[in-house]
């Protein structure tokens, strides 16, 4: 275990330099940094300024020299200055975290508390109309592109009330902040419970045809202990590793939601800071973002080890 | 069958059971009506798919304006007979431009899976048959493509490369590698401790055609399977990259583009401009998911449900 922990962890550094390598030099392939576009917009041509600019920035250095600049100041805590704000990345970045955070954990719950519950209906009445149903409406829901559903809710909400719950101030208690966070996470969730369900459904399908689910019906154990007991409990392994795959899933659907209800969060600040050419907020993003799903990856492979003891991380 | 067994199939006489497997179903009418009566929605699938590429093939016979044409005294017409769809700010027939959007989402869709399943296919095949250092390599970089969300890695690469219709194709492409890389490369490592690759090698094939003429072609099934779930994922990604206006370019009349021009206000003064973008996207994707499904439960028996 101890070694497979070692690998596992320098595997995942492997990883997340690679991603750092390639998102600082794909970011500068672009043609026309921000001071080139700073200085179309505002029509100024003094050359020994642009330099001037160029250099308190850094962008007069090497790109391999930059990088270095990058990573050691990571290493120190210093995630460099915004060129939008001219604030510190970090400052920019960490309030915007906790937004998203929560929007996020409301989207899962969401979806597992729809996903789960109807895999299982539509696994246990397999083939029936409810079946079908379920699954042709499981497959619409991984069709519908997040942000056309956070649009189609606001239309219902603008249709039912004339108004529109987007983002505006913060909210002072707790229940406005649910209240105000459930819509978007109604809109993030709903694809994610999609493929929650189809999972569980499989998985519990996979399940049913095991002998010790004959066994238990041999015994005479009632329908309901059988589905819920023996074979739910089991079924449900496999759906823990659908979190790793959401953890990546959730965040397209973030960036779009948020940029429809106007939610101050990372995700939208990713799309903005790439729009800006910001590249110090654009790499940490980037680099933060691979972080949390490579972190997300790992914890799931030991939930799974940890609940499933046939699993052995051996090596 | 005395158990009653949820998801046993009810014993029928042989020959039903038969005709169900398909046998009789000869010829191209009989083969379509064996899949049209197993795979209902799978058919379904296929329709939708047909009528969207039929659409996009004929565009310029099925509209009758101008999908660029701006009209100010169109602008933001509600749904009437002249424009079944109304128009938008601009003037331009709605219908028209879902029309020839049509044109651009399949475009992306095919051109960015075909490259993506290419590129997936050369590292998979290389990574599973040469082993050794090309497979060590080759997994590194499938992690590290992996561990970014598909939209994350396309946003940074539609922004670096500049929107263009070839960009946003490479831009979505380059996301889906990973996967098909994966299939193939487990599938290679199967294949080629099979004796038909023995035979192939002792009979003097070289390392190349064998990897390209024998083992490659057994790979197929799972990678259709896997492209025609892609082929849904990269419509989604274009439509979610031109929403955030980082996909395709104006004047292209993109299904995610329609919906990014101010989509939130339109909501509530001009709901047709949302609605029939989002279903046109949504439709499509579905007809490719019914379509992946009916394809999976036909090519993939093991992952039958």
């Amino acid at each position: 275990m101890a070694s497979y922990l070692t690998r596992r962890l320098m595997l995942m550094a492997v990883t997340l330099f690679g991603i750092s390598v390639i998102i600082f030099f794909l970011l500068r392939v672009v043609p026309g940094n921000i001071v080139d576009i700073l200085f179309d917009s505002a029509g100024m041509v003094n050359p020994a300024e642009k330099v001037k600019i160029e250099r308190e920035l850094g962008l007069d250095k090497s790109i391999p020299v930059q990088y270095l600049a990058w990573i050691g100041g990571i290493a120190q805590g210093d995630l460099g200055y915004s060129y939008v704000s001219e604030k510190p990345a970090i400052d920019e970045i960490a309030p915007r975290i906790p937004v998203t955070a929560k929007l996020a954990a409301m989207a899962l719950i969401f979806s597992i508390a729809l996903g789960i519950p109807l895999g299982v209906i539509s696994a246990v009445k397999q083939n029936s109309g409810a079946d079908y149903a379920l699954r042709v409406l499981s497959l619409a829901g991984l069709s519908m592109p997040a942000f056309w559903l956070g649009l189609l809710i606001l239309m219902v909400f603008v249709a039912r009330f004339g108004t529109i719950p987007i983002y505006t101030e913060p909210a002072k208690n707790l229940w406005d902040e649910l209240l105000l966070y459930s819509v978007p996470a109604i809109a993030v969730g709903f694809r994610s419970s999609a493929l929650i369900m189809r999972l569980t459904r499989s998985s519990m399908l996979e399940v049913l045809r095991q002998d010790y689910i004959r066994t238990a019906r041999a015994k005479g154990a009632s329908a309901q202990a059988v589905n819920y007991d023996h074979a739910l409990r089991n079924a449900l392994l496999p759906v823990v590793t659908i979190v790793g795959i959401e953890a990546a899933f959730l965040i397209g659907g973030l960036i779009v939601t948020e940029t429809v209800f106007n939610i101050p969060g990372v995700a939208r600040f990713l799309v903005e800071a790439i729009r800006t050419r910001d590249y110090p907020i654009v790499q940490n993003l980037v680099m933060f973002i691979a972080i949390v799903v490579v972190a997300v990856n790992f914890l799931v492979d030991l939930t799974y080890a940890a609940l499933d003891p046939r699993i052995k991380y051996a090596e | 069958m005395a158990i009653s067994e949820p998801g046993a199939e009810v014993a029928e006489p042989f020959a039903v059971e038969l005709k169900r497997a398909g046998l009789g179903a000869t010829g191209l009418r009989g083969g379509i009506g064996h899949f049209v009566r197993r795979h209902p929605l799978g058919a379904a699938g296929t329709i939708i798919m047909g009528v969207f590429v039929l659409g996009a093939l004929l565009a310029d016979l099925i509209t009758i304006y101008d999908p660029l044409q701006t009209d100010s005294a169109l602008s933001l017409a509600p749904p009437n007979a002249a424009h079944w769809m109304g128009a938008d700010f601009m003037g331009r027939d709605i219908y028209s431009r879902i029309v020839y959007g049509a044109r651009i989402s399949l475009a992306v869709g095919i051109g960015s899976t075909l490259l993506g399943c290419i590129f997936g296919a050369a590292i998979g095949l290389s990574s599973g048959y040469l082993g050794g250092w090309v497979d060590l390599i080759a997994q590194r970089v499938i992690d590290i493509l992996q561990a970014l969300p598909l939209l994350v890695l396309a946003l940074v690469m539609a922004a670096a490369l500049g929107p263009s219709l070839r960009n946003t194709i490479i831009a979505i492409a380059i996301p889906l590698i990973p996967s098909v890389a994966r299939v193939i490369r487990s599938n290679t490592l199967a294949l080629r401790e099979l004796p038909f690759v023995e035979a192939a090698r002792a009979i003097g094939m070289s390392e190349f055609r064998i990897a390209v003429r024998h083992v490659l072609p057994n790979t197929l099934a799972p990678v259709i399977v896997l492209a025609t779930a892609q082929l849904g994922a990269a419509i989604l990604t274009e439509a979610s990259l031109s929403f955030l206006g980082l996909g395709i370019p104006e004047p292209y009349p993109s299904w995610g583009r329609m919906l990014s021009e101010s989509a939130a206000e339109y909501v509530r003064t001009a709901p047709w401009l949302v609605i029939f973008p989002g279903a046109a996207i949504s439709l499509t994707v579905f007809g490719t998911n019914l379509l992946g499904d009916a394809l999976r439960d036909i090519l993939d028996p093991r992952q039958r449900s």
